[in-house]
């Protein structure tokens, strides 16, 4: 190491000779490459500066005493930069190894919160989500319970990041604790509260929707925490509508119940269910209409679900320019004969 | 010029007379240029925090030999309030003082060695040594 930043000086040394004889653009190109030399091996401005006046002094050793003192007082400017420069050399590597700390974080998340779609005969399920940052503060999951019936939960930690991850890491273990196919959406949501209630930072807020498929009825039940609503697809009519949804955020106070609806479906009849980030969807300034959401979806509707959902989220993904300011989840659950 | 030196430090004008006897210590002893501005700016940074932020206190010199090598041996000692959370004000990207003071990670790199002590109430006493290369 010490030998190549020898031999560099030496270089500089040369080129600053030829450069001062002859002005020529190749001395120059010379010393950009021992500058990026310097800069790898850690030099900092001011040796840079000293190795400059030492160079000048061998080269001219009867120079201009003026000329040498403003040199001094040019390394002395330079002092500050070379603290500067190590503490942001510093700075980067602790960000680094902070971005692999979150990276290991997010995997982990994936294989804590990892859900499979159930399969379903009659039943087309898709679902895509996707988080703004590593982190998902988004959560959906299902469960298939032993009398057939399907289970889906789908959350939102307000908020995004590290404590919305951490957070929903919760509501899955104590979702996970319930005997789902026994438990009624509005049930397990009058529970789930009650364990937000106790256990989350006031200020942290979680919406979510349960519902509950019964393939043998074609029904639907499901009840609402404050969720953004989702929508049921008429395919008799060709019509969305906008799902019932009346239910206190979780965590908000103590005991509360919540209403539970229920929907009747019809072959080739879809439910979505999304989160605030489909909604809220931002092209430049301007907030997205939910009108756009069900025009892009109708767009794709003659996909298969899962197709269906991801068609949507790359088309959303690239009117924000690819950079998505909220967690993206989109699920599509569609009856089929 | 004493082997013992001290520059009390009251008004902002002290930390250049601090400066120039530390610079001038550091010549004698044969520092190289950087290493003088390198001293220099770590006297800067220690008398400024006394200035600053305790409302008396002294930078002392000192010449330090042994058989193998010479230093410069430096000591920050003020009567202020003391520094609550050490391992915070030397932590790179912590600064009181707008992000633009190198600060204490600053003094460190600038010396060969450091170290310090601080009592809430009572003061802060920071040792450091430049060795001459």
């Amino acid at each position: 190491m010490d030998k190549i930043v020898d031999l560099d000086i030496a270089h500089y040394k040369t080129l600053l000779k030829k450069y001062i004889v002859t002005q020529d653009e190749q001395s120059l190109y010379g010393v950009e490459l021992v500058s990026k030399s310097f800069i790898k091996n850690n030099i900092l401005p001011e040796e840079i500066i000293s190795l400059h006046i030492q160079a000048l002094g061998e080269l001219y050793p009867d120079i201009n005493l003026d000329v040498k003192h403003s040199m001094d007082f040019l390394l002395e400017a330079m002092i500050s930069y070379g603290l500067a420069l190590q503490e942001v050399q510093i700075l980067r590597e602790e960000q680094f190894a902070l971005k692999s700390e979150i990276s290991v974080a997010a995997s982990m998340q994936d294989t804590l919160l990892g859900t499979t779609i159930p399969d379903v005969s009659g039943l087309d399920i898709g679902v895509i989500s996707i988080p703004a940052n590593q982190l998902n503060g988004d959560y959906h999951h299902f469960v298939k319970g032993n009398d057939g019936s399907i289970g889906i939960a789908m959350a939102d930690v307000i908020g995004k990041g590290i404590p919305a991850a951490l957070c929903m890491s919760m509501i899955k273990y104590a979702i996970d604790s319930y005997p789902e196919d026994k438990m009624s959406p509005k049930m397990i949501l009058k529970n789930l509260n009650r364990v937000v209630e106790r256990n989350v930072d006031p200020s942290m807020f979680i919406t979510m929707i349960y519902s509950q498929y019964l393939p043998s009825e074609s029904k639907l039940m499901y009840a609402s925490a404050g969720h953004e609503p989702g929508f049921y697809y008429n395919a008799a009519k060709g019509t969305f509508e906008e799902i019932e949804t009346e239910g206190l955020i979780l965590g908000v106070l103590p005991d509360t119940d919540y209403k539970q609806y229920e929907l009747e479906i019809h072959d080739q009849d879809m439910v979505i269910f999304l989160t605030d980030g489909v909604t809220e969807c931002r092209d430049g300034e301007r907030f997205i209409e939910t009108e756009e959401v069900l025009n892009v979806i109708t767009e794709y509707i003659h996909l298969p679900a899962q197709e269906l959902v991801t068609n949507v989220y790359k088309h959303f993904e690239r009117l924000q320019n690819f950079q998505l300011r909220d967690d993206f989840t989109l699920l599509i659950l569609r009856k089929e004969v | 010029m004493s082997p013992h030196s001290c520059v009390k430090i009251r008004k902002e004008w002290d930390i250049v007379s601090a400066r120039q006897l530390g610079r001038e210590m550091a010549k004698k002893l044969g520092f190289s240029t950087v290493d003088q501005a390198r001293i220099a700016t770590a006297v800067s940074e220690l008398a400024r925090n006394i200035y600053l932020y305790a409302e008396e206190g002294q930078i002392c010199f000192e010449v330090f030999e042994t058989i193998e090598r010479k230093g410069l041996r430096m000591g920050a000692f003020d009567t202020g309030p003391g520094i609550t959370d050490i391992s915070q004000v030397m932590q790179d990207g912590y600064t009181t003082s707008g992000g633009l003071g190198a600060g204490l990670p600053g003094v460190k790199r600038l010396m060969d060695e450091f170290d310090i002590q601080s009592e809430i109430g009572q003061g802060t006493q920071i040792k450091t040594v430049k060795w001459v290369r």
